[in-house]
């Protein structure tokens, strides 16, 4: 219980900050909305819906990628992650509010982001929609452990790329396979495995990243 | 309380800390000099637990709860108001009677009246007193004190001198100063870090 609202106590405070700053958010939907606007014109007529679902991925791994880079921001700003660990909360609270508030902002990309890709390139079934819930879940999860490791070196606008995205591909291969395949219920498994695998693993290593 | 023996903090090859020893009392009050680069706060943050040294042991049997630590930066949300951060530390600090010691502080340390705004739109000496409030808050056993006379006025500085001055036997102190001159009273021992 005390766990639980430790992180409700760090993920509001994360939405209060970006309510206020507005640095995240509207840099995610700006983008969003521009890749798949170009996407769109760069697409040939004919190309089929295959390709397109493709396109969409591409939009939501940067997308995510843009609102982890900020993810981190304002702890650094005044050392704020020191206080955070010092505090006798888990820390893997920590890493679980921020989890949280970071896919709170890409689905908030994604409310405008996919209507408009139903609108531009092709209709989004359940499974597709089930299938870039549970991709945003992964990459919340793997990319708020990877953001911090990266926030704590000099080189982190390079690093987090580096580290984020050959471990989306997993994530990128489902939600293609959960929206095209006939068998999209196997994709949507592999999702599920994937983010539980992966929410384990950040949650047990997130104390080893914030201390040195 | 706290023994550190041939402590020494290295970052890949360099050496930020070398062979550090000493003894500090419960109630004890140790200052920690010396110039720039010397490892004043590479030492503090070995204290609190931040970073783990690199060769020599370090004991420092506080619970990570009942450690208070001010640093160089004042660990604090620029984005949220001085009510709002004390809040947010209080709940993870599990502190009883939450408001009623954060209203306590903020009129101590003289922000009550800046209470609602944003920590941006602070001066530093304001950020400072915020964050020495933060430091304060769940009436730490341990205080680690980094600096904390540096980005004070007058009036700021008297205030914290007189915070120091009046901590009980049960609080432990360690702090570290260039200007030594407001604390050197108050230090039971010296270390001197070259």
């Amino acid at each position: 219980m005390t766990y639980a609202a430790d992180v409700a106590a760090l993920a509001r405070k994360d939405l209060k900050v970006e309510l206020r700053a507005r640095d995240t958010l509207p840099a995610m939907l700006l983008f969003v909305l521009s890749t798949l606007v170009v996407f769109r014109f760069a697409l040939p007529d004919q190309t089929n819906d295959d390709a397109a679902y493709g396109l969409l991925w591409v939009a939501i791994v940067f997308t995510a990628l843009l609102g982890l880079a900020r993810a981190w921001v304002p702890e650094q700003e005044h050392g704020v992650l020191d206080g955070l660990v010092l505090a006798p909360c888990d820390r893997s609270a920590i890493w679980l509010g921020k989890s949280i508030a970071t896919l709170a902002f890409l689905l908030g990309a994604q409310i405008v982001a996919l209507p408009a890709f139903a609108l531009f390139f092709a209709p989004l079934d359940l499974a597709a929609i089930a299938g870039v819930l549970l991709a945003d879940v992964g990459i919340c999860a793997v990319g708020s452990l990877l953001a911090a490791m990266a926030a704590a070196s000099r080189s982190r606008e390079l690093l987090l790329p580096l580290l984020v995205l050959p471990l989306s591909i997993p994530l990128v291969v489902g939600g293609v396979g959960a929206a095209i395949s006939p068998h999209a219920d196997r994709f949507l498994l592999f999702l599920v495995l994937y983010d539980a695998v992966f929410a384990v693993l950040s949650w047990a290593s997130f104390e080893y990243v914030v201390t040195e | 309380m706290i023994r550190a023996r041939e402590v020494e903090k290295r970052f890949g090859s360099r050496r930020a800390l070398r062979g550090v020893s000493f003894d500090l009392e419960r109630g004890g009050r140790l200052l920690v000099t010396g110039p720039n680069g010397s490892g004043k706060t590479t030492l503090l943050r070995l204290v609190v637990g931040l970073a783990a040294p690199t060769r020599g042991t370090l004991d420092v049997p506080v619970d990570r709860s009942r450690i208070g630590f001010l640093s160089h930066e004042p660990l604090v949300y620029r984005e949220l108001t001085a009510v709002e951060n004390l809040d947010l530390f209080g709940r993870l600090y599990r502190v009883p009677e939450r408001r009623e010691r954060i209203g306590m502080l903020l009129e101590r340390f003289g922000l009550w009246e800046a209470r609602n705004e944003r920590v941006a739109a602070y001066s530093q000496g304001m950020t400072q007193r915020l964050a020495l409030c933060r430091a304060l808050l769940h009436d730490p056993e341990l205080l680690v004190l980094d600096e904390p006379f540096s980005a004070l006025d007058e009036p700021g500085a008297d205030l914290l001198q007189r915070e120091l001055t009046e901590l009980g036997d049960d609080h432990t102190l360690v702090v570290s100063a260039h200007d030594i001159s407001r604390v050197e009273a108050l230090a039971s021992s010296r270390l001197a870090l070259a």
